[in-house]
């Protein structure tokens, strides 16, 4: 634990309280000293944290791949080279299974999707005091380290994802097919507002899946790490060890699962046949 | 766990990467995959070709050396018949030639011996002469019985 006197509750609020950017209520910008102070900000403020970690793991990302996108030739690929060609072939079989049309963004999406959301999880891993402890000694209040479970950064992949949809659906479509789409199935045209509705929310349901699958999940498996660290030191690893294992798989499910939706997805909006 | 702008960010950050990604890193490592998978197919292939043409080359030489020994045999057999052929002309040449030798040898020594005869004819004849001359030398006219002696000698 951080500091001896905190309690149960306030450790946990501590752990889930992101590093927050924004204006204070009389006017200057700066850090938010507490929930109270991040909750007065309102909407046009920052998670520091957030936005900190899911850059560098997604620089990460991109560093090492143009690395080995730079270093690929026919010759026979070693060592971190064949990993990475071994992701690709991976992502570019699932992309291939399943999607039909023809776009050279879908393959790169999914591979983006798929390494940074990993890469995200995987900082649940990392014992949960690390981080926030080698912070607070550098003088930083919070930090949640995560990404991934802060809806923030879920909800903002899933509007990218949304906004693609619709792009790529009144691109394929046409403006007049998709809202033909929306509006004259499953039930014909003399049912027009009930279709709109039901394909409406068949539409937000995408985008809002995603963030929520995806935030969900590691919001409890990060919930899980925080209350095993509220054991005693000498019996934490029972618990935790196991629940890390199980969450490798958690890790690579998730944004297996964030990818595969997100190809499928893709499909459907470029199927002119509904 | 508000929701603010930090979605905004994440929403940009998000488009950037993929934007890199795709511009940078998806598009060579996938020619580059598809590529080397060209050239392993290509190889693969060229290997099996060289095995066809190194078996077609094999069977060829096999050939070449089966129909070379028939060759060679073909000529030792010749050769041989030649050489035959050669011995018995030889042969023929050398009894042919020992023939005639052997002939003008004998017409030379028929003619030795009637020129020998002839010889011996004279001698006697002269010596009947002499003798009878000698025995009759006051009875016999040389010259009246030199027809009647020449023939004698003749019918020697």
């Amino acid at each position: 634990m951080a500091q001896g006197e905190l309690t149960a509750s306030a450790y946990i609020k501590h752990h889930l309280q992101n590093l927050t950017f924004g204006q204070h209520p009389d006017g200057t910008w700066g850090i938010a000293h507490g929930a109270e102070q991040a909750k007065e900000m309102g909407f046009w403020a920052f998670h520091v944290d957030t936005l900190g970690f899911s850059f560098v793991l997604g620089a990460l990302f991109l560093f090492i791949f143009a690395k080995a996108a730079k270093r690929a030739t026919v010759d026979a690929p070693s060592g971190l080279q064949n990993f990475i060609e071994s992701v690709i072939d991976f992502i570019d079989d699932n992309v291939r299974g399943s999607f039909k049309g023809k776009n050279p963004m879908v393959a790169p999406l999914a591979l983006t999707t798929f390494i940074w959301i990993v890469l995200m999880n995987t900082m649940d891993l990392v014992p949960v005091d690390w981080l926030p402890y080698a912070a607070q000694l550098m003088g930083i209040e919070y930090l949640k380290v995560v990404p991934t479970t802060d809806p923030n950064a879920t909800f903002g992949m899933a509007l990218g994802i949304f906004l693609l949809i619709l792009f790529f659906s009144i691109k394929e479509k046409g403006l007049g097919g998709f809202v033909g789409e929306l509006t004259l199935h499953p039930f014909g045209k003399w049912m027009l507002p009930f279709n709109l509705f039901l394909e409406g929310v068949n539409l937000l349901a995408k985008p809002v899946s995603l963030a929520l699958r995806l935030f969900g999940n590691m919001y409890a498996g990060e919930m899980i790490f925080i209350l095993i660290a509220l054991l005693p030191w000498y019996a934490q690893w029972a618990l935790s060890l196991p629940w890390a294992i199980f969450h490798i798989l958690i890790v690579l499910l998730q944004a297996f699962i964030f990818m595969t939706l997100v190809i499928v997805y893709m499909d459907m909006a470029h199927q002119k046949e509904h | 766990m508000n929701i603010n702008a930090t979605l905004f960010g994440q929403l940009i950050m998000f488009g950037l990467f993929v934007w890199f990604c795709m511009k940078f890193v998806w598009p060579p490592l996938v020619e580059a995959m598809a590529a080397r998978k060209k050239s392993i197919e290509e190889g693969l292939l060229a290997a099996e070709q060289g095995r066809a043409e190194h078996a077609q080359a094999q069977q060829k030489a096999e050939e070449l050396i089966a129909s070379t020994k028939n060759q060679a045999k073909e000529i030792i057999d010749n050769a041989d018949k030649q050489a035959n052929v050669m011995i018995d002309n030889a042969k023929g040449a050398a009894v042919e030639e020992a023939d005639k030798i052997k002939a003008h040898a004998k017409s030379e020594l028929d003619q030795e011996v009637v020129r020998a005869r002839n010889d011996l004819k004279d001698q006697v004849s002269t010596l009947v002469m002499q003798g009878v001359n000698s025995v009759l030398e006051k009875e016999v006219d040389a010259k009246a019985h030199k027809d009647m002696l020449s023939k004698l000698s003749q019918s020697l």
